[in-house]
């Protein structure tokens, strides 16, 4: 739990750049080199869409965290508040979430469909298939 | 799963409040956090679980797979169809003052009728992957 | 949250990553609490914690994956990860900071939606009135976009497995 710690203990001094003023940003840039990180080190495709999840909330995180204001409140407009944080990336992210589940669900079809054919999802086994598959053909081409 | 007896209870009595919650997530979207996105994905989820206890086959009886892939396309359907409405009714696509009399009455309508698209949308694509990736495993094991 | 997520890096029982993955999503609608997205939050919540969660354990079933292989190439990946994160914070620097109320992102057109909004649509919920009625048109974009995706995992799964015979 990171962010909200920093959130709470940032003072809003505006103009010199400190630590504590860019801290969310680079929580933000690691969680996203983590998820890269998996995607491309793991030949497993579920473990891989995983990163790719990973690297998404990252992204969710870079669109909220400059919306917020502190002292602001919920974008629900009612008597007594002035402050409210920046609705339109949360908009934008709340869709892009939504989206996001349907595309994996898409993904993790491709990987059921891809196992279906090759009895792996590891990779490196796949290409393995897909050479000896080929190797196979080029036999049969020489055949002929 | 189906003997496990608290769970089936427990399943039971939480379902209808699970729908409930959703409808009230849908309909208090324009005044508290809230909207179709959040409640398709709550509907969809209260049935999964109900799948999840009972079983698929009952899940499949109380949500046809017919009636699901009708809806997915029904909600982008209703969706567009507001546009159109505002078209016809002499405004731009999508266009919501010229649906009531009021400006803000029509604006108010048409967020409604947007957000029911998204819920009926979103929660039954949300089944439908469901119910096509458990029944895979189904016919795997036959 | 970090360490959960490294967790998740040398964690090689596929099921626990899942699960991992799903506290993960948890503690990230919590951050987004806190960071005053209510609505962002509760569809993370449902979505991240609750039906992704379930559509990878469906996955992990299908494909009776349970163990990955240890990591491979592992050198060049993290020089390649590590090279991405360095350029972007080195982009960072240029950005303003945290809860800046000067910032380009607090002065556009955000102050229309917030102080017109209500007044226009009767809908004191901003999120909801630029969701909808605003931004309507990215909106009907993006469930097309989860009907389509719909569409394609019923095209990709819908049939039954062909007999090997068949082939």
């Amino acid at each position: 739990m990171c962010l909200p710690a920093a959130a709470a203990t940032q003072s809003n001094d505006g103009e010199s750049m400190t630590l504590a003023s860019h801290y969310s940003y680079w929580m933000t840039i690691l969680l996203m080199i983590t998820g890269l990180y998996i995607v491309v080190a793991r030949g497993n495709l579920i473990k891989k869409l995983i990163g790719l999840g990973i690297f998404q909330t990252s992204v969710y995180l870079i669109y909220i965290a400059p919306g917020k204001l502190i002292g602001g409140t919920a974008p629900i407009v009612a008597e007594g508040f002035k402050i409210y944080s920046n609705p339109l990336p949360h908009v934008l992210i709340l869709t892009a979430i939504v989206v996001g589940v349907a595309t994996l669900a898409l993904g993790l079809a491709l990987v059921v469909r891809i196992y279906e054919e090759y009895g792996s999802i590891e990779e490196d086994t796949i290409l393995e298939v897909e050479r000896r598959d080929e190797a196979d053909q080029e036999k049969a081409g020489d055949r002929s | 799963m189906r003997d496990f007896f608290v769970l089936r209870v427990i399943a039971k009595l939480l379902i209808p409040f699970m729908l409930l919650f959703a409808l009230y997530v849908e309909f208090h979207g324009d005044f508290g956090p809230g909207g179709g996105f959040q409640a398709g994905v709550m509907v969809a989820a209260a049935i999964i679980f109900y799948a999840l206890i009972f079983g698929l086959p009952a899940a499949r009886m109380l949500v046809p797979d017919a009636l699901v892939e009708s809806l997915i396309a029904l909600g982008v359907l209703l969706y567009a169809g507001v546009g159109v409405a505002g078209m016809l009714l002499g405004g731009n696509f999508l266009d919501y003052f010229v649906l009531m009399s009021d400006p803000v009455a029509g604006q108010h309508r048409g967020i409604f009728l947007v957000e029911l698209g998204v819920l009926i949308t979103v929660s039954s694509v949300m089944l439908k992957i469901f119910y096509v990736f458990a029944g895979r495993g189904r016919d795997a094991i036959e | 949250m970090a360490l959960l997520v490294l967790a998740m890096v040398v964690q090689h029982n596929l099921f626990s990553v899942v699960v991992l993955f799903g506290i993960y999503s948890f503690l990230m609608a919590t951050v987004l609490v806190a960071l005053d997205a209510v609505d962002v939050a509760m569809t993370e919540a449902a979505v991240g914690a609750g039906i992704s969660t379930v559509l990878f354990l469906a996955a992990l079933y299908l494909t009776r994956g349970d163990e990955t292989r240890p990591l491979h190439r592992t050198w060049s990946a993290l020089l390649v990860s590590v090279g991405v994160g360095g350029a972007l914070v080195y982009g960072t620097l240029g950005l303003p900071a945290f809860s800046d109320p000067a910032a380009p992102i607090h002065t556009h057109v955000v102050p229309r939606y917030i102080h017109e909004g209500p007044k226009e649509t009767g809908v004191p919920n901003v999120v909801t009135a630029v969701l909808a009625s605003y931004r309507g048109f990215d909106t009907l974009g993006e469930t097309t976009v989860v009907f389509t995706a719909g569409i394609g995992v019923i095209a990709l799964l819908r049939r039954r497995r062909r007999k090997e015979g068949d082939r």
